[in-house]
């Protein structure tokens, strides 16, 4: 009995208003305001720990992550101060984690690597490569089994699919039609190795054919794209019709971590992607919406002040009690 | 009184749990079989019950939707269950031998076991991965392994490993209830091993040793089969004059010191049999405990019984030279008994 091949049946995704529009501008400048600073905060060695950005990558956490529910789940990667941003975890908490401080959102014993609110559905943000999928594919599962109808987010990179955890929970995805969306943020490195060495089948959306999941490819520099995939897709998912996969093409600003002096990347590839930043890109639509510069000014002030004092709150912070080593190991 | 087969007794923990609560579901390679024939040809519905027939009946009590049999991807269905787990259910996942844990180590190792303690502490992973260990059934290196002090090393995991009928209902309930990921560990040639199992459920809470047998002269702690290859010994034992207690630990992570402690502290004598290779194992933790803890009360070296420092091997009389014997473990204890305490030591001199 053959399987028909999934097509993802075409919406009208409405733009956003103005007040939906302000908040992606506010959410893609906080990540740019705190990734800069992260970065310059590894420059001087203010922080202890790996440090991974996502400087360059907004559109794809700020085109995905609002169009879900707050009931809908999350998994991330090392990569995941975008996704934690996107999600409205506070400032505060972020930064108070990459410095392992009481404050942090998981009381400092995540760090940088492993940024996630679960209170908010971020089930987690792997440290391991393509570790999230499964998981998000289980959560998904769970949707489907309690008659729910919540959404699986499993962001990922474009290494993520040389795991056999990848192909494993495409594979029980699509097997047991679970609603998990699963996101490429493919910005063309593993690591230091290029896609053009490593990704075989040329795009990642091509691995997703063989398990019958339908894939969006899309320009991961634009958020309105991105925004308009994250419809589409959540609409198939949600109305039952199984996974999907989007592959956003996307560039990594920073390095694999920072620190890295990033020598494989050659300085015609930096340029043009950063001719097409995601912000300057958003911010010339803006008028579109509704969003005066003067609006979008000041909503990029904000966001530079909040995360200064995200920062100095984090400075402040307590570090946690030592008896917190052993709690939370297990519930009971 | 009911006598049922450590097998049927697992089943009958599932069945009753599976009523009890919806939200328990089963996930594993052909835990039912047949699947994708059975539409044409109901005759291959529930057609295996697992590789040992444990799950047998289940899938057609309550069907496919909460008795799943997945792909041959553990790495898939073992992060699923963390997923599912934190997403509201209670699954029971079955990795067909311990020996398979290496495809899907890192779902259990990085993720179920750290994801309460990484981020705060505001989730739980309410999950139970039910697998088969043990050498002797001639399965040769990749399917008779033990692995208990792998799973007993991370934190976040929890282990388990009956060694009776009874424990392994109310161990397994237990498990199914607890709020932490649990690694189920069962023996393949203990499945037919029969003792009294009530009807009705009930649990036994974890962290409790069992006393299996009392004794005066030698503590015996035993690794799961090894509890019963320790009570054969203790028979013979008792022949020559010898009185051995024998200690059933029934779960690794949490341990049960205070018991192994205390016995010793009667006994001054403590070996321990574990069928799993020596190094870094449950014999050199319980051994080091005593060592550290337990000290002052012994009366001669801790002794361990183990298998060797090598893979089991298939061809029988290697394997079974390979596995710890009742014989081993009387001449281990008798040289704990015959031991003339210590001679040739300097004294230690202010």
């Amino acid at each position: 009995m053959a399987r028909e091949l999934l097509e993802i049946e075409q919406i009208t995704v409405a733009q956003p208003d103005t007040e939906e529009a302000a908040a992606i501008w506010r959410r893609m400048v906080r990540i740019r305001e705190f990734e800069t600073r992260v970065s310059h905060i590894a420059e001087n060695k203010e922080a202890e720990g790996y440090l991974h950005t996502y400087a360059g990558e907004e559109a794809v956490a700020c085109g995905v992550i609002p169009l879900l529910r707050s009931d809908d789940w999350i998994t991330s990667t090392y990569r995941n101060h975008g996704h934690a941003i996107a999600r409205d975890v506070p400032l505060k908490g972020i930064a108070g984690e990459l410095f392992g401080k009481e404050t942090g959102v998981c009381g400092g014993k995540g760090g940088s690597m492993h940024v996630a609110d679960q209170n908010l559905g971020m089930i987690g943000a792997m440290g391991i490569v393509a570790a999230g999928l499964p998981i998000a594919a289980g959560a998904a599962f769970a949707s489907n089994y309690l008659g729910e109808d919540k959404v699986a987010v499993s962001f990922f990179g474009d290494g993520a699919v040389h795991q056999g955890a990848w192909h494993e929970a495409l594979e029980f995805a699509a097997l047991f039609s679970c609603p998990v969306i699963f996101v490429c943020e493919n910005n063309l490195y593993a690591e230091s190795t290029a896609v053009d060495y490593h990704l075989l089948a040329g795009t990642v959306s091509a691995m997703a054919g063989p398990y019958r999941i339908p894939t969006i490819e899309v320009d991961g520099m634009d958020v309105l794209a991105v925004r308009e995939a994250t419809a589409r897709a959540l609409h198939h998912a949600r109305s039952g019709a199984g996974p999907v996969l989007i592959e956003a093409m996307t560039y990594r600003y920073g390095g694999q971590f920072e620190g890295d002096s990033q020598t494989y990347k050659p300085p015609v590839e930096v340029a043009y992607w950063r001719s097409r930043d995601p912000l300057p890109a958003f911010r010339k639509r803006a008028a579109e919406f509704g969003l005066s510069s003067e609006r979008l000014d000041t909503i990029e002030n904000t966001a530079r002040d909040e995360v200064a004092e995200a920062f100095a709150h984090a400075s402040a912070a307590r570090w946690p009690s030592l008896d917190a080593v052993t709690t939370d190991v297990y519930t009971k | 009184m009911r006598e049922l087969t450590i097998k049927d007794a697992i089943n009958e923990a599932l069945y009753q749990e599976m009523e009890l609560d919806d939200r328990v579901i089963l996930f594993g390679e052909d835990i039912g079989g047949g699947a994708g024939r059975d539409e044409d040809y109901p005759e291959a519905a529930d057609a295996w019950g697992g590789p040992f027939g444990v799950t047998h009946g289940l899938q057609t009590k309550f069907g496919r939707r909460r008795v799943i049999d997945t792909a041959l991807g553990e790495t898939g269905f073992i992060g699923a269950s963390i997923g599912a787990a934190v997403a509201g259910l209670r699954p029971v996942a079955e990795i067909m031998y311990v020996d398979f844990l290496g495809t899907s180590f890192d779902q259990l190792l990085n993720q179920a076991a750290k994801l309460r303690y990484v981020y705060g502490g505001k989730m739980s992973v309410p999950m139970v991965v039910r697998t088969v260990a043990g050498g002797g059934f001639r399965a040769a290196a990749e399917h008779s392994q033990t692995l208990y002090s792998l799973f007993t090393h991370i934190p976040g995991l929890k282990v388990v490993a009956p060694s009776n009928a009874y424990d392994a209902k109310g161990l397994l309930i237990e498990a199914i209830r607890d709020p932490d990921p649990v690694v189920f560990i069962e023996h393949k040639r203990l499945y037919m091993h029969k003792t009294h199992v009530p009807e009705e459920s009930y649990t036994i809470p974890f962290g409790k040793a069992a006393i299996v047998r009392e004794g005066t002269d030698v503590t015996i702690v035993g690794v799961q089969k090894m509890v019963h290859t320790a009570l054969d010994a203790a028979d013979a034992l008792n022949e020559v004059g010898v009185s051995a207690e024998v200690i059933d630990p029934r779960t690794y992570s949490p341990l049960d010191t205070d018991t192994i402690l205390a016995s010793v502290a009667k006994t001054g004598r403590l070996v321990i049999v574990d069928e799993s290779h020596p190094r870094c194992s449950l014999a050199t933790d319980i051994s080091a405990l005593a060592a550290e803890h337990g000290f002052d009360r012994l009366l001669a070296p801790v002794k361990m019984v183990t298998g060797a420092h090598s893979p089991v091997p298939f061809s029988p009389p290697l394997e079974d030279h390979y596995l710890p014997s009742t014989k081993r473990i009387v001449e281990a204890v008798m040289s704990t008994v015959n031991h003339q305490g210590r001679t040739g030591n300097t004294a230690v001199t202010a």
